[in-house]
């Protein structure tokens, strides 16, 4: 089933021609890995999947993109955002605590109930894999936990709006690898119920965890294909070239 | 040469600093001897909290009560006028609006921190409290709430201008945060913005309070000046600055009144200063 398909995509802010012509499909429960280099436009397509980049006051974009059957132009802002979650690259936690931090979300969309609460939060706290770790003080700051516990603590308060759809915005780069393997594997997880796109630097991340894998450069979508493919048989020698290191 | 040079400046600046400190507490000095002078003939508490305020009669009443409250009936009034609105004012600037209305908006609190107080009470006067005696139907508009009402447009600026950048230096991820969780602009301002901006918006509030309890020709002009226990925001009252402006003037300089109105400078030098240091408190906890 496809979940996304975006057609003909240009974004520009102000005078930066910042996607060109970008087409592509986005599947259903699979992780699609976005690769290149800075400047590539790889985060702009992310936020464009939820439209965050509308809070830029020169962004302008023709094209179309459809979750599912909709065009995202016609669904709720808020809606959208609703069930396509973000995790951003550096952990974000709210000034709150833990337990405030996963509910703050359920809350807002008008949930009340104190136990349904309690219950979301355990739940999606245990789907990040940070469950164990912070049973014992969920009133505690957010503030206090470590980097990777932070990361993780972002993503179960992203799954508890139960989104069908999960930006990744290089969730590693400011992670210690050990980190970075428990979020990649809470991420390998996840997709049994969630669709995922994970934009990363770490070219290796992307082979790692990726289903497919998308090439960017200079705003234009180079090479989409399975990851094994891209990785071992770039058809493009643009692609070949990156992932050998040879540039970005 | 260049040596000389480096240590002549760096004393003179050194001077400079040092000269700031000095002539702090060489006021601090004359103010405290001044005004304490008053308690070998009226007790502290008298002082403080006796309720009435007769300077040069016999024998004279030298009880502040009825001036420290009319000073706090005011503020509180211009408090309450003023942060909502101040705070209110600061979210739609750094939040909601668009930039030219942005610019438009904060030249214009500019230029209402520019007016001169005296001409902000000389327009309260011919304006504010006609307007005041007649929608309450009092028999004066000289009241503790024309003063309010005036000194929240004096307050109004400093709370806008600290409190807009508290709210602008929340960290954009905060907010990318909370809407890219599905949060309505409001839920995000409400439970994100606000309380991440917390001690910075105290701060403002604090420092709006400061402007305000400070203020003197502006209340003196529309308060009615009447040193009494106030018993309503209606009713006229005269603050701790105004007695010292009106009556200083006239004392007789080694006077009992003439040291009473120092020891009022003392108690309104208290009530700033540990405002300012609680505005301190909150603006240094932010960062």
């Amino acid at each position: 089933m496809v979940k996304f398909t975006i057609k003909e995509l240009n974004i520009w802010f102000g005078h930066v021609h910042a996607l060109k012509q970008v087409s592509m499909e986005i599947r259903a429960n699979e992780i699609l890995s976005v690769i290149g280099p800075s400047n590539s436009g790889k985060t702009t397509f992310l936020r464009m999947l939820n439209r965050l980049n509308a809070l830029n006051q020169n962004f302008r974009m023709a094209g179309l993109i459809k979750l599912e059957q909709e065009d995202i132009k016609n669904i709720d802002t808020e809606l959208l955002r609703k069930r396509v979650g973000m995790v951003f690259a550096l952990p974000l936690p709210l000034p709150l605590s833990i337990f405030e931090n996963v509910a703050y979300g359920v809350r807002m969309h008008g949930t009340k109930n104190k136990k349904v609460l309690t219950k979301k939060v355990e739940e999606s706290l245990k789907e990040a894999y940070l469950w164990e770790e912070v049973k014992d003080r969920l009133n505690e700051s957010a503030f206090k936990l470590s980097g990777g516990q932070q990361q993780r603590l972002c993503i179960a308060r992203t799954l508890a709006v139960e989104p069908e759809v999960i930006l990744f915005d290089e969730p590693c780069s400011g992670l210690d690898p050990i980190s970075t393997a428990k979020v990649e594997d809470a991420m390998v997880k996840l997709k049994e119920k969630y669709t995922i796109v994970l934009v990363t630097n770490n070219v290796k991340q992307a082979a790692r965890v990726g289903e497919r894998t998308a090439f960017f450069l200079s705003g234009e979508l180079i090479e989409l294909d399975k990851t094994d493919k891209v990785f071992t048989a770039p058809k493009d020698k643009r692609t070949d070239g990156y992932i050998r290191g040879k540039f970005g | 040469m260049r040596k000389l040079k480096e240590f002549i400046v760096e004393k003179l600046i050194l001077i400079c600093g040092l000269a700031s400190i000095f002539f702090v507490a060489l006021i601090f000095l004359f103010l405290l001897k001044e005004g304490f002078s008053i308690f070998k003939t009226v007790s502290p508490f008298n002082f403080l909290f006796g309720k009435s305020w007769y300077p040069i009669s016999e024998p004279s009443q030298m009880g502040i009560l009825p001036l420290i409250l009319g000073s706090l009936l005011v503020t509180a009034g211009a408090a309450i006028i003023s942060i909502p609105i101040g705070v209110g004012c600061a979210i739609y600037i750094a939040e909601i609006a668009p930039a030219k209305i942005k610019e438009i908006l904060k030249a214009g609190i500019e230029l209402l921190a520019a007016i001169p107080s005296v001409v902000l009470g000389f327009i309260g006067m011919v304006t504010l409290v006609p307007l005041v005696k007649t929608v309450f139907h009092l028999p004066t508009g000289l009241t503790a709430l024309s003063g309010s009402i005036m000194l929240a447009f004096m307050a109004m600026p400093t709370i806008v201008s600290i409190a807009e950048d508290a709210l602008y230096s929340v960290p954009k991820t905060y907010k990318e945060g909370a809407l890219a969780l599905g949060a309505t602009r409001w839920q995000m301002i409400w439970r994100v913005m606000l309380p991440a901006a917390s001690s910075g918006l105290l701060a403002a509030v604090m420092l709006g309070i400061g402007r305000v309890i400070g203020e003197t020709m502006a209340v003196m002009m529309i308060t009615g000046n009447a040193a009494v226990m106030p018993n309503s925001i209606f009713a006229p009252v005269r603050t701790l600055t105004a007695t010292i402006a009106a009556e200083m003037g006239e004392a007789v300089v080694g006077s009992e009144h003439y040291f009473a109105l120092f020891a009022i400078g003392i108690v309104l030098f208290v009530i700033s200063f540990a405002i300012n240091v609680t505005a301190d408190l909150f603006l240094h906890q932010r960062q």
